[in-house]
This record gives structure tokens, C-alpha cells and sequence, in this order.
């Protein structure tokens, strides 16, 4: 049973998870000014066009910032703790929010290469979790 | 407030109070309401303005969710007995405050009102209704509640980790912050943790979300608050004190913490001041004392920089050698602040009267001398909004 707060899915979003369940990385691209975004918008939070259109990352990047959770955000990640929370920048150039897993925590730093790899929860959502690159 | 809109009308701060607190609690058990009818009614006397005067009424909290507190003004005025012709329940996080003085003194300045009450309460300690769990993950949310990231420290975190990589800010400066804002607290007998602490003590209080400590960290407690605005003529009628709004700014950029612009700048507080210090005519160097939210050691270190008191990057020079404590050459956060005085919650409206009484010349042992100009700048959600106050004895 998994008890860590799970999407609440939208018409906005249920895209992105229905694609996160196959194990795709959905992102938002705006035709009109070329660049993506994340997490995925009705308008482009860059020039505001409704030009935008869902593409499929690569699911690399790099480490923008991050932190280690000592303490649990509340009961259901204690046995987790410790973990990474990290915003991830991917290639495209959007930027989002994920945990890096698969390496001890001290070792993680900011500027590491990272590629997606899916946790699979349930039928309707797979979380995307980030491992260092070549690991 | 400035901007030629001088006379008989411009907006003052005339009366302001905050709750007794022991180790942190109220002393007696109470609901968020009662707090801020006790605190409205200390505010008002203070003011020697009558509860029947007041037709404005600001607020913000997160009391009574789902339920009252959905439309907290409307709760709040039916609690106190009033009916305000200007309402404004701006919650923005712990900056809110800020913007309702702000607000207030347009309001007032305009003739929408003429008697402006804001009030804040929480009894988060007595409750224990405080953890580090996340918020529902609908909307935006879901892209933030899944990961872990402990709240609101994560996202502080997340800022500091990436300020030491770009500009190799240490914790030691972080912590620098912690010592000299718990040496006010021991000057103020209303603060809630007055033991003074070293540098070592703060590295070596535990790990929260790396790079912050607990030390690093505001308190968790109860408080309420209340302040009373009214124009400079009426306060010269009744004989009170009047502390002028001179500049108000706000702005904001992101609340889930992946949607930041830069994590290692504020730039909310980069517009408010900018506006704030427009607006009031004066700069800088005009401060006598400085208040700013301290939910957190690096979120006084980013508004310092955003401030514009030293450049960016250089916030962990600017705060070493105990540059913030008593006695020292940059007067901040002079009742404790949210890291050694109290924080319940939404901190802002704390600065606020902080600033009024030193600008009264009522503090006593930590009082700064011949402060005439405040800088009161307040940040809320996670480094999400800025707003601040330019405050004047003349």
C-alpha cells in the first residue's frame, strides 16, 4: 500500500500521467517563442501564446539545487529518510521538482548529470525519479 | 504615504499589540479568534481609538480551513462586532501583513476609511497542529507533494544549498544570523528562547534539510497580533503617537518551489524595496533599523542581498562578525525575530510592531537609539512574496 501523497490528476495534467505510467516525461513546448516549460500550463508562462504543445523529454538533465531530507515531510516518508529532494534542470531547458534516488545522499552535488528512472506506483501514475547519470 | 499625497489624510500607525507568551504558548488556552480579540482590543487601547471607530479590517491566517477561515475577514468582523465599509484579506504567507499596511494606508488615503484594523492569531504550539508534511497534491502541487520536500524548510533549503554553490556562502555566516538575532532576544523579556548561543551551537543542533539546522530555523509557537491605523489628523486629535507609512511595495514570483526564477535570489524583495524606497523619497542609508523575516537563517541573508544593503553574493560578508547583533553597526530583527522571539506561522505582522516600537522609543534595554526610519520587509510562502514597509517618526 503506498501512503505518500499521490497527484490529485486534472484534466490539466492527466496527460503528463497517463504519459508518466509509460514511462514518458511529458513537457510543454511553446510554438511560438521555442521554448518548453514545466510543469505543463494552458499558456506559456514565457510569452503567454495558447501555442503549446506537449513533446516528449529526453529525461536528462542536470542538478539545479537540492536538499537532504533528515527529518520526513510527515509520517508516510519517514522510513525514506534520509532522501534527496532536487530541482532537476532537464535539457530542454524546464525545470522541475523530483527525488534523486540509487546513490548514497552524501554524494549527491549541485551540476551532476541525471536521467529519468520510473517509479511505478499504481495503474495511473509513475513517478519520475532521477538517478546520476552512468549509474 | 509620499508620492505628493502629503496632509491632513496621510496614514499612521497608532496603536499596536502582541500576545503574552510563555514558552511559546499563550498563557491561557485560546482560539485563534479569542487571540485576536484580545490582541485587537490591546491595539485599540493603545491607540485610544474605541472598537466602534474601526471601519477597516485586514486579515490573514490559516485558522478555521475549511470553514471560517475561508473568508476570514467576514469572520473576523462578525466576531468583533464590527461592519467595515474596507475590507482586504491579502494572504500572500507571512508577508501579508505588510501589504495590509500598505493597503490600509492607500485605503485610508483615499477616504475608503478612516479607522483601519489588522489583525493575526494562531495557536499552532498549544495545538501541536504543526508538521513538515507537504499540502494536498491538486493543481500545482502535484508536482511538488509527491517528491518529500519537507515545509516549509525544504524549499529554504533548496535556496541556500544553491547560494553556497554560486557564491560559497558557509554555514558558519548562515549562523552568524542565528547568534546575533538570539542576542536580541535575550534583551527582550517577551521572547521566547533568550539563551545565547555560539556559532558552534547552531552546527551542531541536528541536520533539519541540509544545509539548515535546527538552529537555522524559526520557532514554532503561538502569537497574535494586532496594529491600528488611522490619518495623521485624527491621531493628532486624540494625542497619539503617529508613525508614518512613508513607501509600500510588493510583489511575488512562484509557490511551489520548482516554479522558482532563481533560488538564489529574491527577487519579490528585490521590487517591493525598490517601490517602497520610490515612494517614500528616501534610500538605504536613511535606515535606523531594519526588520526582516527570518523564517529562516538564508532568508534573511537573500532580502539583505535583494535589499540592496550589500550586493549579491555577498550577504555571508555582510552578516559576519556579529555586524546584526546589539551594539553592532546594522540594528536588524531587534525583538528576536521569528528564530529566537516567536513565529507563529505567518510572522509579519511581528516585524510591524517591532518597528513601531523602536520608532517610539519603547524598548528598552534593546532599544536602538534616535531610530526615526524602519525598513520592515516581510517574505512569504516559500520565498514566494515580498512587501515592505517604510516607516517614519516624521
Amino acid at each position: 500500500m503506498y501512503e505518500k501523497p499521490l497527484p490529485i490528476i486534472d484534466p490539466d495534467t492527466a496527460p503528463y500521467w497517463k504519459a508518466s505510467t509509460e514511462h514518458r516525461l511529458l513537457i510543454k513546448l511553446c510554438t511560438e517563442c521555442g521554448k518548453h516549460h514545466f510543469y505543463p500550463r494552458e499558456l506559456c508562462p514565457h510569452c503567454h501564446s495558447d501555442a503549446v504543445d506537449w513533446v516528449e523529454a529526453k529525461g536528462t538533465g542536470c542538478i539545479y539545487s537540492f536538499t537532504i531530507a533528515r527529518r520526513p515531510a510527515g509520517p508516510s516518508f519517514k522510513p525514506d529518510a534520509p532522501y534527496v529532494v532536487a530541482i532537476v534542470d532537464l535539457d530542454e531547458g524546464a525545470r522541475m521538482m523530483t527525488n534523486i534516488i540509487g546513490s548514497p545522499v552524501d554524494s549527491i552535488r549541485i551540476g551532476q548529470r541525471v536521467s529519468v528512472s520510473y517509479e511505478d506506483v499504481n495503474e495511473e501514475v509513475s513517478l519520475p525519479k532521477f538517478v546520476l547519470s552512468g549509474s | 504615504m509620499a508620492n505628493g499625497k502629503h496632509g491632513s489624510r496621510e496614514a499612521v500607525i497608532v496603536g499596536v499589540a502582541d500576545t503574552p507568551l510563555r514558552d511559546g504558548m499563550v498563557l491561557t488556552p485560546m482560539s485563534p479568534l479569542q487571540v485576536q480579540a484580545r490582541a485587537a482590543h490591546d491595539a485599540l487601547k493603545d491607540a485610544g481609538i474605541k472598537m466602534s471607530e474601526v471601519d477597516g479590517l485586514l486579515t490573514a491566517g490559516m485558522w478555521g480551513l475549511p470553514g471560517a477561515g475561508m473568508l476570514p475577514t467576514v469572520t473576523m468582523g462578525e466576531y468583533l462586532g464590527i461592519t467595515p465599509r474596507f475590507m482586504d484579506g491579502t494572504n500572500i504567507g507571512g508577508s501579508a501583513f505588510e501589504s495590509h499596511v500598505g493597503h490600509a494606508a492607500t485605503a485610508i488615503e483615499a477616504g475608503k476609511c478612516d479607522v483601519a484594523l489588522i489583525t493575526y492569531g494562531s495557536v499552532q504550539r498549544s495545538e501541536r497542529s504543526r508538521n513538515l508534511a507537504g499540502r494536498p497534491a491538486a493543481l500545482t502541487m502535484q508536482f511538488e507533494a509527491p517528491w518529500g520536500l519537507p515545509t516549509p524548510v525544504g524549499g529554504y533549503a533548496i535556496a541556500a544549498m544553491r547560494h553556497m554553490h554560486e557564491f560559497g556562502t558557509t554555514s558558519e555566516q548562515l549562523a552568524e544570523i542565528a547568534v546575533a538575532t538570539r542576542k536580541w532576544a535575550a534583551l527582550n523579556p517577551a521572547a521566547t528562547n533568550r539563551d545565547i548561543i555560539s556559532i558552534d551551537d547552531v552546527l551542531a543542533s541536528p541536520m533539519i534539510s541540509d544545509p539548515l539546522h535546527l538552529l537555522d530555523s524559526c520557532l514554532v509557537t503561538d502569537g497574535g497580533g494586532a496594529i491600528v491605523m488611522t490619518t495623521a489628523e485624527h491621531a493628532k486629535a486624540i494625542g497619539a503617537t503617529p508613525i508614518y507609512v512613508r513607501g509600500h511595495g510588493e510583489s511575488q514570483t512562484h509557490w511551489t518551489v520548482g516554479a522558482m526564477p532563481d533560488a538564489a535570489r529574491l527577487i519579490p524583495a528585490e521590487i517591493s524595496s525598490r517601490n517602497a524606497l520610490v515612494m517614500a523619497g528616501v534610500g538605504l542609508d536613511a535606515m535606523d533599523v531594519v526588520e526582516v523575516y527570518d523564517s529562516f537563517t538564508i532568508t534573511v541573508l537573500l532580502t539583505l542581498e535583494a535589499l540592496g544593503f550589500c550586493k549579491r553574493g555577498e550577504g555571508g560578508q555582510f552578516v559576519s562578525n556579529q555586524r546584526t547583533a546589539p551594539g553592532g553597526p546594522f540594528p536588524m530583527n531587534t525583538n528576536g525575530g521569528g528564530l529566537s522571539y516567536c513565529h507563529p506561522g505567518m510572522y509579519g505582522i511581528f516585524l510591524l510592531i517591532e518597528a513601531v516600537r523602536q520608532l517610539r522609543g519603547e524598548c528598552g534595554e534593546r532599544q536602538v537609539a534616535n531610530a526615526k526610519t524602519a525598513l520592515v520587509h516581510g517574505t512569504g510562502g516559500t520565498l514566494s512574496s515580498g512587501s515592505t514597509c517604510i516607516l517614519s517618526t516624521h
